[in-house]
């Protein structure tokens, strides 16, 4: 777990997730991994046990995996939710502002690129998983 | 027109300081050519035949005379002195270094433009009617609901990874001068009693597997556009395969699920998104029209003088009615006889932007058709105008006919083309060109694409070529009756493909039959759909 990011003051899960499938049979469960293929809203009901989600991305570019962690986001998931497999740099910003709170990629991030990934959007267009007002509320008094 | 606040501003410059960093982490070698392609894409960067190739986004296809400079000083000063004016209403230049790419990414922000999502898996550029704002039959100007979708697609953090790319074309009137129909997802803007409402057309699209898109909502009320877009996208992010690249377009989901089963997924998720307040309010839909909403001078209602017959050819074929007396829109022709269709060079960019403002308002367009217009000309200086065209190489009198061809790149420059384009396009112009049959020809819409992916609208035109790789040589086929306008329809092909010699010889037999058999007042394709495929057959193979 040495390149674990994570903007979380809880511990981390002390487990990996399992499958979606054996998730659903295993009362007892607290951690899920979610393919990309797998329907988040499956989660749904559980999500009051659940510390950890990890959403693994096995190509950067299969993009299913933002969509999944915004619904777990909006149905008011508040664990863990944890990107990994190829998760590169370029991503981050935009897997935080959908909910991402965890980060444990295949390759390791550099830190100063990451920093530097984190902090270069000072607005954002359009509302997402993270809470940031966007630019039209800022224009218009408004809150997001 | 839509000018930049701070907000808008700050973005594109922190795209700018966020590509110069992924250039040079590249160029260090940092970043493999395989994680650098997806960044470069996003901010329209292709690896071509022989050099980097970098399109800049012109949204909903609107510009001033500065912006039109700014990029006539980039053709000078990046690439060869010219530039591909193309079917997205985009602009792109062939000859861009990578080392210098950033640098005019940032000449471009600083007259509010830039290469944002021109390419790559992601909401591209948003495209428009090219008379948008001036049309006498639009119910709206269209381009304040493709503003407000550009904001909320820019940087759309959940769709940054698409199965395949995504075109938004937003018109609002029943005429339809933007292939609406042909676009991942076709907006028009329609009026329901007082209210305006935004009409939803998904799933079509050209490509190797075209597709006219069905509706799916006759109307979504407007203070909910950008909540019905996000649900059909997000049904799309989730569900539109991935396992195949030529299956991944959204055509391909609604094809296969049925446009019922779709649109019930889209509703269903509609409904959850109307609940998170992600719309923007009526106040910011307000500020953007309000910038569209620039009145114009009075302007005299004179006929213009058509005692100079080429001029008044050239008023018939280039001029567009315009809802304001005093006032109509002109094209200007970027389709020279024997010239390369959408290229124009520094000089003739710094002549347009000059003449949109001696005499309109400073505005030019560009159409999907690769041609300029000047939206709001003065009627009574329209002469004067055109007088200044024809020594620039401006003033070809051909819009709509079968000189004004839409054509890809083709193998003269795309990596993915099977064959050429443009020096086809240009023996067929050439050909009706020296016959003198292009105006007798009239309406005739003839678009050539060098491979399957269709970027030079091929199933589209009432004449369309493709061109195809047959066993190491170029070979073309012909297809016969498409339209991308209301009467939207997907070309057929003849039959077997011809050489080039022989592609152009097939065109002008083609139009041998029309021109036998039409009846009056009918364009090439009435006569078509009307005696349908057979005589054309005939013709050509017999």
């Amino acid at each position: 777990m040495a390149e674990l990011l994570r903007f979380r003051a809880d511990e981390p899960a002390d487990h990996p997730g399992i499958t979606v499938d054996a998730f659903l049979d295993q009362p007892d469960a607290d951690a899920v991994r979610i393919e990309p293929g797998d329907d988040a809203r499956a989660l749904i009901p559980h999500l009051a046990r659940l510390r950890l989600v990890e959403v693994n991305f096995p190509i950067f570019g299969d993009g299913r995996g933002y969509s999944s962690a915004r619904i777990l986001r909006e149905a008011g998931y508040g664990g863990e939710l944890r990107a990994v497999g190829d998760v590169l740099v370029d991503q981050i910003a935009a897997l935080r502002r959908c909910g991402f709170d965890g980060f444990d990629p295949d390759q390791p991030l550099d830190p100063a690129d990451t920093e530097i990934a984190f902090a270069r959007w000072s607005a954002v267009y359009q509302p997402a998983a993270d809470g940031r007002a966007p630019i039209w509320a800022a224009r218009h008094g408004e809150t997001a | 027109m839509y000018r930049y606040d701070d907000y808008d501003q700050a973005m594109v410059d922190t795209r700018v300081a966020e590509f110069r960093d992924q250039a040079r982490r590249r160029l260090e070698g940092r970043l493999s050519e395989d994680q650098f392609k997806p960044l470069r894409l996003m901010n329209g960067l292709y690896l071509q035949l022989h050099a980097y190739m970098l399109r800049v986004a012109i949204p909903y296809g609107t510009l001033d005379a500065r912006q039109m400079r700014a990029l006539a000083d980039i053709a000078d000063n990046y690439d060869r002195g010219y530039g591909h004016f193309t079917t997205r209403q985009n602009i792109q230049y062939n000859w861009i270094k990578l080392e210098e790419a950033a640098n005019l990414l940032a000449d471009l922000a600083k007259v509010e433009m830039h290469a944002i999502q021109t390419s790559g898996n992601c909401i591209r550029n948003i495209s428009s009617d090219h008379f948008a704002g001036a049309a006498a039959d639009e119910v709206a100007d269209p381009r304040p609901y493709a503003e407000l979708l550009r904001q909320w697609s820019s940087f759309h953090p959940e769709f940054s990874a698409l199965p395949r790319k995504f075109k938004i074309a937003v018109i609002a009137s029943e005429r339809d001068r933007a292939a609406m129909r042909l676009h991942d997802i076709g907006i028009r803007i329609v009026r329901r009693g007082d209210a305006l409402g935004a009409q939803f057309w998904v799933g079509g699209g050209m490509g190797r597997t075209p597709m006219v898109a069905p509706c799916i909502r006759e109307f979504v009320p407007i203070d909910q556009l950008v909540t019905y877009s996000e649900a059909c996208l997000r049904v799309y992010n989730r569900h539109g395969r991935r396992d195949n690249k030529f299956k991944a377009r959204i055509k391909i989901l609604v094809h296969e699920l049925g446009a019922a089963e779709y649109t019930r997924q889209v509703e269903e998720e509609f409904a959850h998104l109307l609940t998170l307040g992600i719309e923007p309010p009526a106040a910011e839909l307000a500020r953007i029209a309000a910038m569209f909403d620039e009145p114009l001078e009075p302007a005299e209602s004179a006929a213009p003088d058509r005692s100079d017959p080429d001029f008044a050819l050239w008023m018939d074929r280039n001029t567009h009615p315009h809802k304001l007396p005093g006032y109509i829109s002109a094209v200007i022709s970027l389709k020279p006889v024997g010239g390369i269709p959408g290229d124009a060079t520094a000089d003739q960019m710094r002549l347009m932007a000059d003449l949109a403002e001696r005499y309109g308002n400073g505005e030019l367009r560009v159409t999907h058709t690769q041609n300029i217009v000047l939206p709001h000309v003065r009627q009574a200086e329209l002469h004067g105008l055109w007088s200044a065209l024809e020594p620039a190489g401006l003033g070809a009198a051909n819009i709509d006919t079968v000189e004004d061809i839409i054509a890809c790149p083709g193998l003269d420059y795309c990596s993915l083309a099977n064959a050429r384009s443009i020096p086809v396009a240009q023996r067929i112009a050439e050909r009706f060109a020296a016959n003198g049959r292009t105006a007798v020809l009239g309406e005739l819409k003839l678009k050539i694409s060098g491979c399957i992916n269709a970027c030079g609208h091929h199933h589209a035109g009432h004449i369309g070529i493709l061109g195809v790789d047959r066993k190491g040589t170029e070979n073309y086929q012909l297809l016969l009756g498409g339209s991308e306008a209301e009467d939207v329809s997907l070309g057929k092909i003849t039959g077997p493909g011809f050489d080039e010699t022989g592609i152009v010889d097939a065109v002008e037999t083609a139009t041998k039959v029309y021109l036998k058999e039409r009846d009056e007042g009918e364009r090439f394709l009435d006569t078509y759909r009307r005696i349908g495929m057979e005589p054309f057959k005939a013709a050509l193979y017999g």
